[in-house]
């Protein structure tokens, strides 16, 4: 089994002069929930749609879940819920579940019990009867992320999954990636709530023009961890010493700023700055939340206004 | 083969839902009810003798005006057809397509290939299905009030059916890249020049006119369905055509079976060029 769901090399696509995904090169590992970030026109659907074969690179490489990109049958082990999640809309939920189901090639027996479980587990079992263009936004979309997890799929695009949702449809979605996690799926999410990925992912990768700008893992982040001591005097070896500890440590007189590397390491700190005999007068600490990240990645001139 | 199936089945279901075929089924029962009328209360006028009654049933020319009508009738049900052939899979792609209700379906395991040809069956069975309504219901008209049975009439009808779907197979193509709209003027466009260019090549092959029945060849070559019309016209009245060759269903220059060759050829041509455009199509 391949190490990564999903790995690409310099994956471009372009659209007659306009240049959609510049040079994508990323690596999911298997089991992670992926955050991709970026701001409106950075090519994130573009990108998932390379990843799903629906648009073909101009040049590039990548596999999914170990096969050549566009590969039909890894298809099967797929699942994807689109930013426009349209379905057709003649269908009741059962009935394009059914559908979904035997293009999936999962066999007839057991589909029906499993068709009925995941409409319980998006809330639609009162409405599975109704044909979808009956239902409003937030169904049809649960609707979808019920297609998108048929059949127990090992890798999961979501597209905005939340888009059209109310704060329980929100947890439902928040919840059915931790599931997904908890089996062993990989989940690519693309969304601009940064709340939602913060509160979900494993990693993000902040994109824009078509480009990874930068990558970050979420739980015990590297550097994301900013560090304000005040103390009683600074010198050259206070400051190496705490290099052990961090990154980026600056002075500001007897103000001391750095990013430590993990939250373990702070009783550690205060341990080693007392034993050296340093007056600790006050220790902070704060992440640096995902959107603060977001806004230093893409450069404060993203900024409209 | 399983998803071309479980696609055609969709479109099928899709398309009795939203009710276009009954729309359709309509419209085919107002005509036939139309044609009836007239054909009940024309025959037996003409078995009385006239208004008047005062002149004995002309026996002969009941059977050529029975040969005629007949013709007539499935003339309009092969517009009916070639119309149903068109508009019903006009949205389906580029519909599909423009809403992404497409990208669900692709990023499934089939072949993109699939979703075409299964799209394009599912409108072949209904077309047919149509047809055989249709063209069955003016053959059974014309059997119960005109007591004329039209010969050989299922090769006329199989004719028919592949003039309606050389016009589909357009059509489908036409949806992989083009909008809704430009589609249906594409489609009826193809069909427009090879009925223009069908009555030209009659018309003017009847002073011998050579270069008007190249003309008609070479369009019929690009956009058969007309052609198919004409052979099924001819097949339709064997005993009657050297009258019927000035009328307006007369056929003077009869496309070979060659052209009926070429139409199959075109259908498959032209759906293998709408799964090669279709695999290559950014969804």
């Amino acid at each position: 089994m391949p190490e990564y769901a999903i790995e690409t090399a310099a994956l471009r696509r372009e659209f007659g002069r306009n240049v959609a995904v510049a040079g994508l090169s990323l690596a999911v590992p298997r089991g992670e929930v992926f955050g991709f970030l970026g701001p409106n026109g950075a090519g994130k659907t573009t990108s998932l749609k390379l990843l799903l074969g629906l648009v073909a690179p101009t040049s590039g490489s990548g596999t999914v879940l170990g096969a050549p990109l566009g590969t039909t049958e890894v298809r099967k082990r797929v699942g994807f819920l689109p930013e426009h999640f349209r379905f057709h809309d003649c269908l009741n939920a059962r009935e394009l579940l059914h559908f979904h189901g035997r293009l999936l090639g999962l066999p007839k027996r057991g589909l029906d019990t499993h068709i009925e479980s995941l409409l319980l587990r998006v809330g639609l079992e009162d409405a599975a009867h109704r044909p979808l263009r009956t239902y409003s936004k937030g169904m049809t979309q649960r609707a979808g992320l019920a297609q998108a997890i048929m059949g127990s799929p090992e890798l999961v695009f979501l597209d905005e999954p939340t888009s059209g949702l109310d704060p329980l449809g929100r947890l439902l979605v928040r919840d059915v990636i931790e599931e997904l996690r908890a089996n062993g799926a990989s989940v690519f999410l693309n969304s601009h709530l940064l709340g939602e990925v913060e509160a979900t992912c494993d990693r993000v990768a902040f994109v824009k023009n078509g480009l990874v700008l930068h990558e970050l893992e979420l739980d015990n982040a590297t550097g994301t961890l900013d560090v304000e001591l005040r103390v009683g005097q600074v010198d050259d070896a206070l400051l190496e010493g705490l290099a052990a500890f961090g990154t980026g440590v600056t002075r500001d007189e007897t103000l001391v700023r750095m990013h430590a590397n993990s939250e373990s390491m702070l009783p550690e700190l205060a341990r080693w700055l007392i034993g050296r005999g340093v007056a600790l007068y006050e220790l902070r600490c704060r992440r640096k939340s995902l959107e603060e990240w977001f806004v230093e990645v893409m450069g404060e001139d993203q900024r409209p206004g | 083969m399983r998803g071309t199936l479980l696609i055609a089945r969709l479109t099928w279901l899709e398309t009795r839902r939203r009710k276009i075929a009954l729309a359709a089924l309509i419209c085919g029962l107002l005509f036939l009810a139309v044609f009836g009328t007239a054909m009940y209360f024309g025959f037996n006028l003409a078995r009385a003798g006239g208004p008047l009654g005062d002149s004995p049933p002309d026996v002969v020319g009941m059977r050529v005006a029975a040969t005629v009508l007949t013709v007539a009738g499935l003339y309009v049900v092969n517009f009916l057809v070639t119309a149903v052939a068109i508009l019903l899979p006009i949205d389906s792609l580029s519909g599909e397509i423009g809403s992404g209700v497409i990208q669900t379906l692709a990023s499934k395991p089939v072949d993109r290939a699939a979703i075409v040809v299964g799209k394009w069956l599912a409108y072949l069975l209904m077309t047919a299905a149509y047809l055989t309504l249709m063209g069955g219901g003016v053959v059974l008209i014309m059997r119960l009030f005109a007591d004329y049975t039209a010969p050989h009439v299922l090769a006329p009808m199989g004719l028919m059916l592949l003039g309606a779907a050389t016009m589909l197979s357009i059509t489908i193509a036409g949806g992989v890249r083009l909008s809704t709209i430009t589609n249906g003027i594409v489609a009826f466009g193809f069909y427009g020049v090879a009925f223009i260019a069908g009555w030209i090549e009659q018309i003017l092959s009847m002073f011998g006119n050579a270069t008007a029945r190249h003309v008609g060849t070479v369009v019929s070559l690009v956009s058969p369905s007309d052609s198919m019309w004409r052979r099924a016209a001819y097949e339709l009245q064997p005993l009657a055509t050297a009258v019927l060759q000035n009328g307006p269903f007369g056929v003077v220059s009869v496309p070979s079976a060659v052209m009926i060759a070429w139409a199959a050829g075109f259908c498959v041509v032209v759906l293998w060029f709408a799964v090669w455009q279709f695999r290559r199509r950014p969804l």
